[in-house]
């Protein structure tokens, strides 16, 4: 059958239209599917690989007859497999996070529910204190000299050593949930938020702080009349960062607790009882949650900086 | 003596000075940069009298932009002295006493057009609707009506300068410092800017230092232009220039203006010379 498809476009002789491939590849959905695609591939071949020394061993032992379609088959159907199969995970979450009422300990949205309180409140300690540390060390020389290598030093700690100790201290002075969590995600995201306002707040050129000195204008005008609006884009670059690592805090500090809720509980216990795949629901939806938070971050820089009219800066154009 | 003090009797210092706005005896600045010393102004002496329109001319890098900052209390001269209105510069600043129109227009993108107007205004703290009849008073001197909401991106950079200019204009300092400002404008813009400026100034009576490479500008504007030259930077001759107050733009063909062009150039060349 040779049917021509009638082809709108072709109705007009002089414009041609590029190609479906390459249309559908200039926008965002083409990459990001075909990215999406190769994970896909790259994880199920990688499931067969892990999976298969443990399943063919099996075979051997039980004189099974054995092929290939056989072994990824099994592969991807393991109860505790070293690596899950896509589906398998998204199994786990569907059950989890729809499955189950939103209070029971089992639903993951119960779960991620718990983790995200931490991040956000932990992010909006982080960035507050990272501002005001920023503001602190753009006006005060002495602290310049004295804060920065701190705040740079904080940051060589590894947070996995120091966290269990953290939740101890502050549960010895009473503090138990949310707030010590928090502070973790504090400690980590408010390094970005200071480095980033730094430099904010030193981005004005000299003419426009001339400007200001010609007015003979106050230290506090200079701030809210110039600094400050100049290190808005600057701020939103370091929220999406600061974001981000917020959720890493969070989860970090869920697994000294002894693992009551959280995504980070939810990993360790996968990890006490090789439940490899509720590990990987766990950390799929801390990654779409990741994901999620800074998109977030992202609609709220468009709308500031388009509402400042400062579009072509933070690449909101 | 306290900044409270001056700030309290500004008008009384500036008349106590014999009417001088500007006066500097033996002014230098050297720049220390890393290829060694830059000679950018030596033994400047220069007064500038209540109510005159100096025009600075010379070369590119002869020291005009300096001068100017000296004034404004922006850069500190290595010798010499230098007073604005009586006081020191740092005084005067802290005063208010000028207002700057920089090379660069300088205007702040996150604030629309009317917005960077009333800037100063805000910071002086005028009442809203002072700053709302200023901006609009300003901006239509520098033919900018209509163009309130736009971002600074929005407006060719002939129109941003006419932003920081009606910017300095608009708190109605005594003193106006401008650098180039008329610069980026194309020839019929800046004709009609220049008229403003000068009906402006008769009016008004303000002191006006102004950075201009044009000859027929400096000679059409002034009252007295200051030619200098550079490496280093001093004033080679002050020229007077006194054409009829009325002038039009038709006094560029007159003789009296051709003369003193002449002038000002042959003063230019010699400047040159010296360079080689
Ligand atoms: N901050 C600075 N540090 C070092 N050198 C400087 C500085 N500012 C100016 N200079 C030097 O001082 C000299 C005078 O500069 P200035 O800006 O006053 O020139 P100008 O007469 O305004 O020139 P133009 O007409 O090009 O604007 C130049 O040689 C310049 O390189
Ligand atoms: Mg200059």
């Amino acid at each position: 059958m040779t049917t021509e498809v009638a082809d709108p476009a072709s109705s007009a002789p002089t414009v041609r239209q590029p190609g479906l491939l390459s249309r559908v590849m200039s926008g965002k959905t083409g990459p990001v599917a075909v990215m999406l695609l190769l994970i896909l591939v790259i994880w199920y071949a990688g499931a067969v690989y892990l999976n298969a020394p443990r399943l063919i061993d099996g075979y051997e032992r039980n004189d099974t007859e054995w092929n290939f379609s056989q072994l990824t088959d099994d592969a991807w159907a393991m109860e505790r497999p070293i690596l899950p199969a896509p589906h398998q995970v998204l199994i786990e979450m569907n059950d989890t996070i729809f499955g189950k009422k939103i209070t029971s300990k089992r639903s993951l949205v119960y779960h991620s529910w718990v983790t995200i309180s931490s991040t956000l409140l932990g992010f909006a300690m982080g960035t507050a204190l990272g501002m005001l540390l920023a503001v602190g060390i753009v006006h005060v020389k002495a602290l310049d000299k004295s804060l920065m290598p701190w705040v740079i030093a904080s940051q060589t700690i590894p947070i996995l050593a120091i966290a269990p100790m953290i939740i101890v201290v502050l549960g010895a002075i009473g503090l138990t949930g949310l707030v010590p969590k928090s502070i973790i995600s504090m400690y980590l995201c408010f390094f970005p938020v200071t480095i980033g306002m730094v430099k904010g707040l030193r981005s004005p050129d000299p003419l426009q702080l001339d400007l200001m000195r010609t007015y003979s204008s106050s230290t506090s005008q200079v701030f809210w009349k110039l600094r400050w609006p100049s290190s808005v884009p600057f701020l939103f670059a370091s929220l999406k960062v600061a974001i981000a690592i917020s959720l890493v805090g969070a989860i970090v500090g869920e697994l000294p607790t002894g693992a009551q809720a959280g995504i980070g509980a939810r990993l360790l216990v996968g990890s006490y009882y090789g439940q490899t795949i509720q590990i990987w629901s766990a950390l799929v939806t801390a990654s779409i949650l990741a994901g999620l938070l800074v998109a977030l971050v992202g609609v709220a820089e468009k709308f500031v900086l388009r509402h400042m009219g400062v579009i072509h800066a933070g690449g909101a154009r | 003596m306290q900044n409270v003090a001056v700030k309290a009797e500004p008008a009384a210092a500036n008349r106590s000075a014999g009417n001088s706005v500007v006066e500097t005896e033996q002014l230098s600045l050297t720049f220390q940069t890393a290829d060694g010393p830059v000679y950018a102004l030596s033994n400047v002496n220069l007064t500038i009298e209540q109510g005159e329109f100096v025009s600075f001319i010379g070369p590119s890098g002869c020291g005009k932009t300096t001068l100017m900052r000296v004034i404004a209390d922006l850069e500190q001269p290595t010798q010499g002295s230098i007073t604005v209105n009586g006081v020191t510069p740092q005084e005067a600043r802290l005063n208010r006493a000028y207002g700057y129109v920089f090379q660069a227009p300088a205007l702040y993108p996150w604030r629309q057009v009317d917005r960077n107007v009333t800037l100063p205004l805000e910071i002086m703290g005028l009442s809203k609707e002072e700053q709302a009849q200023r901006a609009a008073q300003y901006l239509d001197l520098v033919n900018l009506k209509g163009f309130e909401k736009k971002f600074p991106w929005q407006l060719s950079g002939g129109m941003q300068q006419r932003v920081s200019i009606a910017r300095a204009l608009s708190f109605e300092p005594d003193l106006l410092l401008m650098d180039e400002p008329f610069g980026a404008l194309d020839e019929i813009t800046r004709d009609h800017l220049n008229e403003q400026l000068l009906r402006l100034w008769e009016k008004t009576q303000k002191t006006v230092v102004f950075v201009t490479h044009s000859i027929p500008e400096a000679v059409f504007l002034s009252s007295k232009i200051v030619v200098m030259s550079p490496r280093p930077g001093r004033i080679i001759d002050v020229i007077d220039c006194n054409l009829p107050a009325d002038r039009t733009l038709d006094a560029r063909e007159t003789p009296e203006f051709l003369e003193i062009a002449h002038r000002v150039r042959e003063g230019l060349r010699a400047g040159h010379s010296y360079d080689d």
